[in-house]
C-alpha cells in the first residue's frame, strides 16, 4: 500500500448513466465495493460490464452520476489500479519479450529517465517469479499459451504494487484447469487488495467470489448466495443454476438497490 | 555492378546518393519498426501523399515570389507535420471515424499539390521527382538537412523508446499508468512524418510506404523484441537502398522503384518461407 489508507469505499458509483450516441449503455448505476471485497461484474454481452470499468478507470466520462475511486475522481487515483485488459485486445503478434511486457508496470509516476532502475527491475522478477514465469521472461510475446499470456498481463497489473486489481475477462482465452489456478491466484492476492473482475460466463463465478454485480443497463448487487435476479434469468436461461453458492458474502454484501 | 563501383570515385553525385540512402535507413528501420509493430502504415500513407502539397505550395513561392529559401524540403516537413498531426488527434477524440480523416488528408494533400505545380510557372519535371523520387539528385546540402533530421529520429525514437514501445503495445495500461498517451502518441507520429519527409527524397512520395515497412516487415520475422527489429530493419534498409542503388545503375533503370522491388522480393521470400514452415519465425 504505497499511499496513505483511505477508510472509505474503494470505488462508489452513485447514480450513474452513460449513452453512447444517444443509445442509452448504463442508467442509475449504483455500486460501492469495500476494501479487500472480490467483486465479479456478470451480464450479457453489450450489457455495460466494459463500460463500467471504464467509467472506474476514468476513460470514459458518466453522462450523468458521480465516480469516485478511492474517495477521488478517477484520473486522480487511478495510478492504484492494476489492470489486467481483455486478451483480445492487444495484439499478439507485438515484438515484445515477457520482461518487457511486465517492466510496462513500472512506467509512470517517478520512473527513472529514459531507461528501467535496479528496483523496476527487481520488481519485474518478483512479480515473474510469484507468477511462475521466471523461466519464460525471454520468450516472445507470440510463442506463448493462452494461459501463459493471461500470467504475463497479471505480472504486469502487479508489478506496480495496486490497491485495487481490475480484471476484464481474465479467463476467456483458458480451459478449465488454468482457469482453476488463476481462481486460487486472485484469492490469496485478495487477502491484501481489492478485486474486481468482469466476465459473461457466470460458470466462472466460484465460490472465491463475495459479491456478484449483474449488468444489463442497469445493475444489481447480489451477495453470491442469493442470485435469483430476474435479469440474470432472463439472459442466461438454465445457467442460472451454475452461479448458487453455498458460500456467504463476507459481510453480507446484499445491497439490493 | 562493377561499373556502379568504378563510377562511385568518379562521381560526387553517386557517393552523396549512397551516403544519402544509408543515412535516412537508419530513421527508416526505427520508425518503420513503429510503423509495422502499431499497424499504421495507411497513416504513414496518408503522411507521404500529403507532403506533395507541402512541395507544391514551397515550389510555387519559390517561383512565383523569388522566395529562394523555400526549399521544396522545407514544404515537405510543415505538411507531413500537419497531417500527422489532424490524423493523430482525429484518432485520439473519435476513434471512429479515423479511416475516413486518413483518406481525406491523403486526397486534399495531393490535391493541393497537383494545383499549386499546375500554376507554378514554367517546365515542371519537378512533379515527377517528387512522386517518383530521384536519389540521384540529392545534393550536398540535402545530406546537411538528411543528416540533422535523421539525429532528431535517431535520439528521440531511442530516449523515448519504453513509451513508444508501451503506448504502441497498449495505451489504456499507460495511461493508467499515469502516462501523458496523447502526447506521446503524437509525438511518435511526427517523428513518423520526419522520416517520410527523409524517405520522399530516396523513393518519392508513392514509394513511401514500402520503404518504411518492408524492411521492418521483414526483419519482424527474425525478431523477439522491438529494439531487435529495428537494428535489423536498419540493416534491411541499407541492403535494400545500397543494392537497389547498385543494380539500378548500369542498366539505367529508376534507382527508387528498383530499390522497392529488391526490398519487396526479399520480404515477400521471408512471408513464403515462414508460411511454409508453418508461420515460424526465424528465431533460435
Amino acid at each position: 500500500m504505497s499511499e496513505t489508507r483511505f477508510s472509505g469505499p474503494v470505488v462508489e458509483l452513485k447514480h450513474v448513466s452513460f449513452a453512447y450516441h444517444g443509445m442509452p449503455v448504463l442508467e442509475d448505476v449504483n455500486l460501492t465495493v469495500d476494501h479487500r471485497d472480490f467483486l465479479s461484474v456478470v451480464g450479457p454481452n453489450g450489457g455495460g460490464k466494459t463500460t463500467i470499468l471504464k467509467l472506474i478507470m476514468g476513460l470514459m466520462k458518466p453522462t450523468g452520476g458521480t465516480v469516485r475511486l478511492f474517495g477521488a475522481p478517477p484520473e486522480k487515483a487511478r495510478h492504484r489500479i492494476g489492470y489486467m485488459p481483455q486478451y483480445a485486445s492487444l495484439d499478439p503478434l507485438f515484438p515484445v519479450s515477457v520482461l518487457d511486457v511486465v517492466l510496462m508496470g513500472r512506467l509512470g509516476r517517478g520512473m527513472s529517465f529514459w531507461r528501467y532502475s535496479r528496483s523496476d527491475r527487481r520488481r519485474a522478477e518478483e512479480a515473474l517469479e510469484i507468477m511462475e514465469l521466471a523461466p519464460l521472461r525471454d520468450r516472445p510475446f507470440f510463442q506463448l499459451s493462452g494461459g501463459q499470456f493471461q500470467r504475463v498481463l497479471l505480472a504486469r497489473a502487479l508489478v506496480s504494487n495496486p490497491d485495487l486489481l481490475l480484471l476484464d475477462e481474465p479467463t476467456s482465452n483458458v480451459d478449465a484447469a488454468i482457469e482453476t489456478g488463476l481462481y486460487e491466484l486472485l484469492h490469496r492476492l485478495n487477502e491484501k487488495l481489492t478485486v474486481i473482475l468482469v466476465t459473461h460466463d457466470l460458470g466462472f463465478v466460484s465460490h472465491y467470489v463475495d459479491k456478484v454485480a449483474c449488468v444489463n443497463r442497469r445493475l444489481v448487487t447480489h451477495p453470491t448466495c442469493e442470485i435469483t435476479g430476474e435479469i440474470i434469468s432472463a439472459v442466461y436461461g438454465s445457467h442460472v443454476q451454475m452461479i448458487r453458492h453455498d458460500t456467504k458474502g463476507r459481510d453480507g454484501g446484499c445491497s439490493h438497490d | 555492378m562493377t561499373e556502379f563501383i568504378g563510377d562511385l570515385a568518379r562521381f560526387s553525385f553517386l557517393r552523396y546518393a549512397l551516403l544519402a540512402g544509408v543515412l535516412v535507413s537508419i530513421a527508416c528501420g526505427i520508425m518503420g519498426s513503429y510503423v509495422v509493430a502499431r499497424r499504421i502504415s495507411y497513416i504513414a500513407g496518408a503522411i507521404a501523399h500529403s507532403v506533395l502539397g507541402g512541395m507544391g505550395a514551397a515550389r510555387y513561392g519559390e517561383v512565383v515570389f523569388g522566395l529562394s529559401w523555400l526549399h521544396p524540403l522545407l514544404g515537405a516537413i510543415v505538411a507531413a507535420l500537419i497531417s500527422a498531426l489532424v490524423i493523430g488527434l482525429v484518432s485520439l477524440r473519435a476513434r471512429e471515424r479515423e479511416d475516413t480523416v486518413i483518406g481525406a488528408v491523403w486526397a486534399i494533400g495531393m490535391a493541393v499539390g497537383i494545383l499549386f505545380i499546375f500554376k507554378t510557372p514554367g517546365y515542371n519535371e519537378n512533379l515527377m521527382s517528387y512522386l517518383f523520387g530521384n536519389i540521384l539528385m540529392v545534393s550536398r546540402e540535402d545530406l546537411w538537412l538528411i543528416a540533422g533530421l535523421n539525429l532528431l529520429i535517431l535520439v528521440t525514437g531511442l530516449v523515448f523508446y519504453r513509451q513508444f514501445l508501451a503506448v504502441c503495445f497498449d495505451d489504456e495500461f499507460v495511461l493508467l499508468r499515469g502516462l501523458k498517451v496523447q502526447a506521446y502518441y503524437l509525438l511518435l507520429l511526427c517523428l513518423i512524418a520526419l522520416t517520410v519527409v527523409l524517405l520522399v527524397s530516396v523513393v518519392g512520395i508513392i514509394m513511401v510506404i514500402a520503404l518504411l515497412t518492408l524492411p521492418a516487415a521483414t526483419a519482424s520475422y527474425f525478431s523477439r523484441r522491438l529494439w531487435q527489429m529495428m537494428g535489423l530493419s536498419v540493416i534491411f534498409s541499407i541492403l535494400f537502398t545500397t543494392g537497389g542503388l547498385a543494380l539500378s545503375y548500369a542498366p539505367g533503370l529508376p534507382a527508387g522503384a528498383t530499390i522497392i522491388i529488391f526490398a519487396g522480393v526479399v520480404y515477400l521470400l521471408a512471408a513464403v518461407v515462414s508460411s511454409a514452415l508453418g508461420g515460424r519465425r526465424f528465431i533460435a
